[in-house]
Parts: structure tokens; C-alpha cells; sequence
């Protein structure tokens, strides 16, 4: 092996890459025992809380705090959006921060908080989100970013050569993150230089030079600790307003700590969303299934700035394509980036499409998948290993019907379905994008390969031995060729004397130890009770691809996290707005429902390892799996009932409707 | 939370002087799993709390074969769940207490309070008032999303849903609430306690503000009786129904001699449906008179908008719980 390369070692001499390890900090999470930012209370320390503002879009005229800044127990009150702030003290969502104070206790801030006076001109909102924009319509209107239609090859005659097509509208609405632990801080300055911050973060790295930035101070004085976080799903890699806000209040209060935490309905208002994707789809192919067209108009709103286009067909290479995509502006919480951006949303359109053009055409979608498998490059050889997979698991084939012939009679309906996903994003320095695991064990692999090339160095005199001739083994470095030459690993550290072997590992580096972009086949099995509506899943199968798998039991875990978010999405979540009053309804978990245990089915999960997978090194796998269960249990519901539900999530309300939609035209139900 | 007086007194007399005269001077605290929420969201801001849990005669479930059961109001959702008498006598109120919310609730949460809870309209708990009533006089609920809201009993000004899942089997079984007052007690049909307020400033009880719950009483069912209870719901566990149906079957061999149907979820008050009585009495129990009685059920219902489904929810709730009663169902 040369001097300075990085290699992951063949599977033979694996020792710990690949076991089942449990989590270091399970026990500490399963008992309660772990210590999150909201938990933390800091010696003299302050709770602070602020004015939000009750409009969807306003202008703030005019704030007077001079009440809150008497009363006792209040000891710092900062403005965040004043007259003169942004576009003249203009907001755009309920819920935007507008004063912040610290005081003694939570219920003296929250009298600080009603104690100041803001002035409001409001102004017309737009709230709603759902509705098809008409292009001309929004070719005129602010409220609209109308993208440049996009052609591939020649979709007019592909739709004439195609014996078969398919009309149908798909679509997912806002969701929200939803994490368990609230976005939020405790700011402290030990002295009137340093600011010391804990705070809820997928961005400890980064977070430091953030507000460093927005309060004007050397980034280098700024200490973050964070011990664990309660989910950030893609919501935690920026600085909020109420951060910020927490490190001056903090300053003005003469340093001591101040607790700046989101309640429920703030969080679920205001600290990100994912945005709505919608739209109307045309498919085409020929009889044997060979998939030829693609049309879509598609249309999504997620706060004031309009979501992007969307990257639709997804992952599916169809050869002729036509597309068009507006971006709605609405005055709401801003979108953030939620677990693999866009993807759900555009592998819900995707799938939906396909699975009904599949129906169409008379065929199993597992079968008119892989007639098309080649459409899936480059990984139409994993999609293809995956499908296989997933077929044991499930026993898709002996289980398969057509839709609508449900092999029970009555209700439930129970059907199955499939579903791919694809993912591709590049490493970087926070815990988001599905790069943690790419990012940190490449980094910590080099990083411990030059200490132990170090250490043989060091250590090599001492077994009267080049270092070339040494390896690391069982516990002992020794002569490769004469194992009776060693030193305990204790013996050899003790070489190194007083001074200590520092290493960093750096990202990305030396030799090829990472890779990007997985596939992933999962399918569902749901039954659907005709009368109410109501979507059970009885049981989902994810097969996925990351690469070299460092730790099976956490990355399964993560892929099991996945779906049970996959669920939720699925059946229960939107972000539900209203009109008249601009701001949100469901802002606590009751209405804003998650699923529970009872209601994922049972989760089966295959990584796939070894040849072909193993060489591409360490992949991430954070988001992929999150990609498709909204997919695979529309289209298992689709499969059972005989009629698509266009939009998610899945609740009784839409079922009935689709399936009352179906009977008044004749179809099955 | 706003600042508010705490006081635990010893005896119901102290406890019923210490509330207010007016809703918002007082309110009662027993196991708090809505009220503290509430006061939390700044919902409700009472001045003074008046804890009851230190009076030991609204404790205690007891049965005797003339009166009944007598449920003191402080008996948790746990406790009457797994209470051997009540399983024995009324298994529907057993099953419906065991099905509502969460283990950690049904612990703390008392029947009554789970009779006196507020209601759950997204408007109320986002603090635009019981009846969400825009400043221009219209209702926020009508020109709203009304998913959730009321499908009978829905003629205004109150939209929202009675949110107990409990009351409908209690007024299946016939069930009588004791109250204690300043005058001292009064016992009404539980199914009169629950009223349509028709302004901002009224509640949806017949409880005045410095009135208690005492205890809840269920007179024994005839031998030979089948009730059951069923729920929609999308969730397997702690989440609101969507509709909620309590059938109690007094039997005549195959023949229904009378029924009791009340639902929850669909209107402001629990729902007592004579409407799906008639149509059952002097049946047989099939799929096609389980299906008339849920059909007669919601025969005077209407939709806001948003909430056409639940009209079919109520329906097959109705029908659902009728064909469980009829195969033994709860009882």
C-alpha cells in the first residue's frame, strides 16, 4: 500500500464496518436522560418571548414598548422588525417576530409581551394554495413566478405515435417539519466579548459564523455546544430571528442566559414547511408498455418566495417531455428545506402518473417498470436488483391483483404497490442533505489512518522494525511477518510519551471514500375501509442502496425513521391555513397529526450490501428513503380502491370523495 | 400563563363558595388536561383555581342493583375503564373510556371533566372564541375550513363539535350528572346538561359558574340489553373521532323493543338520534335496518362546505355500532 492513500478495507478484513452496533447515545435518548437545548436551565437565567404578529401581510407603523420596559421583572425588551425594517417594517407571514423581551419567568414575559402596543396597516393576503393558476393569469400578476417551459425531443409526435395515454392531476400540499424539540436557544455572554450558544441545530459547524454575522462580532468569539437535537429534518441549518434575538437580549440584560425556545403552534406556524407540489399530468406509451411521453403544467406556494420548478419526470429518462411549472407566492411561514427537498413531492406527481398509465395499459407496475428499466439510467441495474429484492420481501408477484379486484370482498381493501426513489446531493459541513455519514466517517477514516501511521512510526524502533513492515491487529501493533514481535496497543500509545498524536481528517479529501446518489425500491400494502375512508398500512418493504454501509443498525434505523415520517405524510399532514384570518389552524399536534405506532404496519427494511455496492464507498442515507412511501401508499391505495385519490394526505374526506367520484361515472368502487 | 389564585379547599360547601359568580372569575381544576392547556394558550385566564381533588366524597365508584352506578366526577378515564362493576354492568362505558386519548390522559383525566371539556374548533383554540366569529359578525366557520365541524344541530351560531366521547355512551345508558351549588345539589339527565350556547358569553353546559360536578350516575340496563360503541377515526390511538356512535338494544328476543343512539363529534352536544331509534324498534337486526337506522341518523344532517364526509361517518358510525350491539358487541 502506498505511503499516503485511503482505501476502505476489503470486506475480509472488516472489523467493526458493517456490525451491528447499538447507538452510543440510545440509552441516554430511550431514558429521558439526554439533555436538549429545551431542557436546559442555566444559572440566573432568563426566558424570553415575543410580539408576533397576528397578520398573514401587514405593515408594522409604529411600536412602543415604554409599558413592558417598566414592569418589574422584565430586564431587556429588543425590537427584531421595526417601522424601518425590511421593506418598510412589511410582513409576510403570521407569526413574524416582531418584539422580543427577557424576563424573571415565563408568565412576567409573556405579560411584557401583551404589555406592548404595535401599530399595524394590513394589507391583502393570500393564504390558500391549492388552486390550479391560470397561466396567462399568472403571467400577469406578482403573486406568480411563472418558469420557462421546458422541452425534451418531440413530445407532440410521441403522444401521436402513443397507443395509450393517461390524464390524471397529483399532489401533495404544505407540510411542516414538525420537530419534536422546537426551534430555539439559550444565549449567554460570559463576558461583554464572548457569546456562548446553546442552541437546537443541524449546523453546530456553522451556526457560530451565522450570528457572528448578523450582530456584527469576531465568529472566533462565539462558542456553540449542542448535546443532541430533536430533529431538524432540514429546518435547523440556518439562524432564526428569534436566535439573534436571544444574544441581544441576553447582551442588554448584562450577559446572563436567556431561553428563547418556539412553543408548538409558533414552531409548527412559522420554523419551516415543505412546500406544496401539484399537478396536471399527460402520459403516453405503447400497448407493450414502452413509456414515450411526458406533459405536465405543475404548480406549488410555500411562503413569500415561490417554491422552484420542479424536476419532474422523476429520476424517469422519458425520452419526450413537456413542461410547464408556476410558483405560487402566499403569505405563509417560508418553506425550508425538508428531509430530501422536493423529492417526495415530485416522486408523488411521478409515481402517481406512472402507476395509472401502468393500470391503464393492463400491466403490473412492477412489470411495466422494468420494461422500461433502461429509462432509469444510470442505476437501472440497482433499481433492477431492488425490484427483485422487494419482490421476495413483499411476495409481490403472488399477491398482485389488478386494481380495484381487491382479493377480499367488501371492505377492507388491501392491495399492494411500488415505488422508486432517488437521491443526489454533494457533501457538506452541516447535518443535513444526507451528508453526515458521507461527511464525517470519510474525514474520521483519514483522520485515523494517518494516526496510526503515525504511531507505527513512532513506535517501530522500539520492535526494531521499518515501518512498513508493521500492521495494526487484534489489539496489537506487530511485524507483519513475525507476529511474536508486538506491542499491546496500550505498550505502543505509551511510545508516543507526553505528547499526543492530533489528527484531523479532512473532507472531502484523498482517495475515493464517498459517493452520491442512491436508488431505492419501496412497496406498501394498505387496506382501505370503503365506508370511512380510512388508510391502514399493514406493511411496507424498503430496499435501499447507500454504498459502503458503515453501521447496518443505524442506517436501517434511519431508513425506518423514513417511513414512519413517510406515513405521515402520507395520511395525515397538512398545514391547514385560513383565509379570513391569514393564519394557521391546526397549530398543535391534535389537528397537525403525526402517525403512532399502531399506524406504520410492519416496517421491513434490506440494504444493499456487498459486491457493487461496497466499492462505492460511504453514500448517505438520511433522505433518500423518505422519497418514497407518499408514492407507494397513494398507489396501494389507487390499487385497492380502483380509482386514484389525486392529492394527499390520504385522509377520509379525500378517499370518499375520489371513490364517490368513481361511482357517479360509472366506474368500480 | 397569566398569574392566577390557587385554593384546595376541604369541603364541597368551601369549594362551590370560592367560584365565581361570573364565567371567567374561577374556573375548576381537577385532573387539568384540558383546562391547564387552555390556560397555557391564553384561551381561558381565570383569576382564581379552584383545585377539587381534595374531596374525597367525588371519589368512588359504587353499584347497588336499584340505583345503579354512582361514578364520583374525580374517577380517572383509567380507573372506570378497568373498574370490575362497570366492566360487569356497562362494558360500553368501560370500552369507551379505555379507547379515549392516551394512557398518560385516561390517567389524570377525570369524567368530570371530561363532561365539562371544551370544545377542540381550531378557531376557539387559536383564540377567535367559542363561536370564531370574524370582527364583521360573520362566522369564521362558515367561510372557513370546517373539516371538522358540526353536521347536525348546526343551524349557528355554534359550529363546533362536542368533543366527549364518553357523554354518548352515559346518555345511552340513560345516565344522570349530580351537580352541587351554593343552593345545594341538583341531579339532571345527563343528556340536558349538554346545551348550544347562543352567544360568545354562554358555555356549553347547564353548570352556572360556581357550580360543581359531583357525581355521575348510570341506572343498571335491563337484562337482556346490547350496547356498544364505535369510533371513526384515522388513527389507531390518541386522536379525535371523526364520529362517534353509542347504541344501547333493549332486547325482545331477536326484536329490538327499544333502542338508544346517541353520537359525538357531529354536533354541539352529544346527539341523541330518535330518529335512529324509531327506525330500529320493533326490528330485527340486519345489515339492511343497521343501515337504515345509520341512514335515519344523519337524515336531517348538512354539510358547512368541508364536511360532507362526515355525514357518511356519522352514518356508518350509527350502523357499525348497531351491528356490534346486535352480536354482543360491549354488553
Amino acid at each position: 500500500m502506498a505511503e499516503n492513500t485511503y482505501q476502505w478495507p476489503d470486506a475480509s478484513k472488516r472489523k467493526l464496518i458493517g456490525k451491528r452496533m447499538n447507538r452510543v447515545d440510545g440509552p441516554v435518548k430511550a431514558s429521558g436522560r439526554a439533555k436538549y437545548t429545551y431542557d436546559l436551565v442555566r444559572p440566573n437565567m432568563l426566558y424570553g418571548d415575543s410580539v408576533k404578529c397576528p397578520y398573514a401581510h401587514a405593515r408594522v407603523k409604529s411600536i412602543d414598548t415604554s409599558a413592558a420596559e417598566k414592569m418589574p421583572g422584565v430586564k431587556a425588551v429588543h425590537v427584531i422588525h421595526g417601522p424601518d425594517d425590511g421593506a418598510k417594517g412589511e410582513v409576510f407571514w403570521a407569526g413574524t417576530d416582531i418584539v422580543a423581551v427577557a424576563a424573571v419567568d415565563e408568565p412576567t414575559a409573556r405579560d411584557a409581551v401583551r404589555a406592548i402596543k404595535v401599530e399595524y396597516e394590513q394589507l391583502p393576503h393570500l393564504v390558500l394554495n391549492d388552486k390550479e393558476p391560470n397561466l396567462a393569469e399568472a403571467e400577469k400578476s406578482e403573486l406568480y413566478k411563472v418558469a420557462s417551459k421546458e422541452t425534451v425531443g418531440d413530445p407532440n409526435s410521441a403522444f401521436q405515435q402513443s397507443e395509450v395515454t393517461h390524464e390524471g392531476y397529483y399532489g401533495s400540499p404544505v407540510i411542516t417539519h414538525c420537530c419534536l424539540e422546537t426551534h430555539g436557544s439559550v444565549a449567554e455572554w460570559p463576558d461583554k466579548d464572548h457569546l456562548f450558544l446553546h442552541i437546537s441545530t443541524q449546523n453546530v459547524p456553522g451556526i457560530g459564523e451565522q450570528v457572528a454575522k448578523a450582530i456584527d462580532m469576531p465568529a472566533s468569539n462565539v462558542h456553540v455546544h449542542q448535546d443532541h437535537v430533536g430533529g431538524g429534518f432540514g429546518s435547523k441549518l440556518g439562524l432564526d430571528p428569534w436566535g439573534v434575538a436571544a444574544a441581544q437580549l441576553s447582551k442588554k440584560a448584562g450577559g446572563v442566559p436567556v431561553k428563547m425556545m418556539l412553543n408548538r403552534a409558533t414552531e409548527l406556524e412559522t420554523a419551516g414547511c415543505r412546500p406544496s407540489a401539484y399537478a396536471r399530468v399527460k402520459v403516453g406509451a405503447k400497448k407493450d408498455g414502452t413509456l414515450l411521453a411526458w406533459e405536465s403544467y405543475a404548480w406549488g406556494s410555500g411562503g413569500p418566495g415561490a417554491p422552484g420548478s420542479l424536476a419532474i419526470p422523476y429520476v424517469w429518462k422519458v425520452p419526450n417531455q413537456q413542461k410547464q411549472y408556476v410558483g405560487v407566492v402566499n403569505h405563509i411561514g417560508p418553506s425550508r428545506a425538508w428531509r430530501a427537498p422536493n423529492h417526495p413531492q415530485m416522486c408523488v406527481i411521478t409515481m402517481g402518473a406512472l402507476d395509472d398509465l401502468a393500470a391503464k395499459l393492463g400491466m403490473d407496475t412492477f412489470d411495466f417498470v422494468k420494461k422500461n428499466i433502461d429509462l432509469l439510467d444510470p442505476r437501472s441495474k440497482i433499481y433492477s436488483e431492488e425490484l427483485d429484492v422487494a419482490n421476495d420481501l413483499m411476495q409481490w408477484k403472488a399477491r398482485w391483483h389488478p386494481r380495484g379486484d381487491s382479493d377480499t370482498l367488501g371492505i377492507p381493501m388491501e392491495a399492494i404497490s411500488l415505488q422508486i426513489g432517488d437521491n443526489q446531493y454533494p457533501p457538506d459541513s452541516a447535518s443535513g442533505g444526507s451528508s453526515t455519514i458521507g461527511g464525517v466517517s470519510s474525514a474520521t477514516f483519514r483522520a485515523a489512518t494517518d494516526a496510526k501511521r503515525q504511531l507505527i512510526a513512532k513506535v517501530a524502533p522500539a520492535l526494531n522494525a521499518q515501518p512498513a513492515d508493521l500492521e495494526v491487529a487484534d489489539g496489537r501493533v506487530r511485524v507483519a511477518s513475525d507476529a511474536s514481535r508486538s506491542l499491546s496497543w496500550k505498550e505502543a500509545c505509551s511510545k508516543l510519551g507526553a505528547q499526543t498524536l492530533t489528527v484531523r481528517g479532512t473532507n472531502p479529501g484523498e482517495g475515493d471514500l464517498t459517493n452520491s446518489g442512491v436508488g431505492g425500491v419501496q412497496m406498501a400494502d394498505v387496506s382501505v375501509d370503503t365506508e370511512t375512508g380510512i388508510v391502514k398500512i399493514n406493511k411496507m418493504v424498503a430496499v435501499q442502496d447507500c454504498g459502503l454501509v458503515i453501521s447496518p443498525k443505524q442506517a436501517e434505523s434511519q431508513v425506518l425513521g423514513a417511513m414512519i415520517m413517510g406515513v405521515s405524510y402520507a395520511l395525515y399532514e397538512e398545514k391547514v391555513m385560513d383565509q379570513t384570518t391569514g393564519t394557521m389552524l391546526n397549530t398543535n399536534m391534535d389537528n397537525y397529526r403525526l402517525a403512532g405506532i399502531g399506524d406504520v404496519g410492519e416496517l421491513v427494511v434490506r440494504l444493499m450490501t456487498g459486491p457493487g455496492y461496497d466499492e462505492r464507498g460511504v453514500i448517505g442515507i438520511g433522505e433518500p428513503p423518505t422519497v418514497s412511501p407518499g408514492a407507494a401508499i397513494s398507489n396501494a391505495v389507487a390499487n385497492a380502491i380502483g380509482v386514484r385519490v389525486p392529492f394527499l394526505p390520504l385522509t377520509p374526506d379525500r378517499v370518499l370523495e375520489a371513490l364517490e367520484k368513481a361511482q357517479g361515472e360509472g366506474g368500480r368502487a | 400563563m397569566r398569574a392566577f389564585e390557587y385554593a384546595s379547599p376541604k369541603q364541597k360547601q368551601q369549594a362551590v363558595g370560592l367560584l365565581g359568580q361570573q364565567w371567567g372569575d374561577a374556573e375548576v381544576l381537577a385532573g387539568g388536561s384540558d383546562l391547564l392547556a387552555l390556560m397555557k394558550d391564553d384561551i381561558v385566564h381565570p383569576k382564581r383555581l379552584v383545585n377539587v381533588k381534595e374531596l374525597p366524597e367525588l371519589r368512588g365508584i359504587t353499584f347497588n342493583a336499584s340505583r345503579g352506578l354512582r361514578i364520583g366526577s374525580l374517577m380517572t378515564l383509567s380507573e372506570i375503564s378497568e373498574d370490575a362493576q362497570v366492566k360487569e354492568h356497562h362494558p360500553m362505558l368501560a370500552h369507551a373510556a379505555g379507547e379515549a386519548a392516551s394512557p398518560q390522559i385516561r390517567n389524570v383525566a377525570t369524567i368530570g371533566g371530561n363532561m365539562c371539556q371544551r370544545p377542540r374548533c381550531w378557531w376557539f383554540r387559536n383564540g377567535f372564541g367559542l363561536l370564531a366569529t370574524a370582527p364583521d359578525g360573520k362566522s369564521l366557520v362558515l367561510q372557513g375550513d370546517n373539516r371538522y365541524h358540526a353536521i347536525l344541530g348546526n343551524d349557528g351560531p355554534a359550529y363546533f363539535v362536542s368533543p366527549s366521547s364518553l357523554a354518548p355512551a352515559l346518555i345511552a345508558y340513560n345516565a344522570r350528572i349530580r351537580l352541587f351549588g351554593p343552593k345545594g345539589p341538583r341531579e339532571i339527565p345527563l343528556e340536558k346538561f349538554f346545551v348550544i350556547p347562543k352567544s360568545e358569553n354562554e358555555r356549553e353546559h347547564d353548570l352556572r359558574p360556581n357550580e360543581i360536578v359531583t357525581d355521575v350516575i348510570v341506572p343498571a340496563p335491563p337484562s337482556g340489553v346490547k350496547a356498544s360503541h364505535y369510533e371513526v377515526r384515522q388513527k389507531a390511538a390518541f386522536d379525535w373521532p371523526y364520529a362517534t356512535a353509542s347504541v344501547v338494544l333493549d332486547m325482545n328476543g331477536d326484536t329490538v323493543r327499544s333502542a338508544r343512539v346517541v353520537m359525538s363529534h357531529v354536533a354541539p352536544i352529544p346527539w341523541v338520534s330518535n330518529e335512529a331509534a324509531q327506525a330500529l324498534a320493533g326490528k330485527t337486526i340486519s345489515e339492511q335496518t343497521a343501515d337504515a337506522a345509520g341512514a335515519a341518523a344523519v337524515a336531517n344532517a348538512k354539510s358547512l362546505g368541508r364536511n360532507k364526509y362526515k355525514i357518511k361517518l356519522a352514518h356508518v358510525a350509527v350502523k357499525r355500532a348497531v351491528l356490534q350491539a346486535a352480536k354482543g358487541g360491549q354488553a
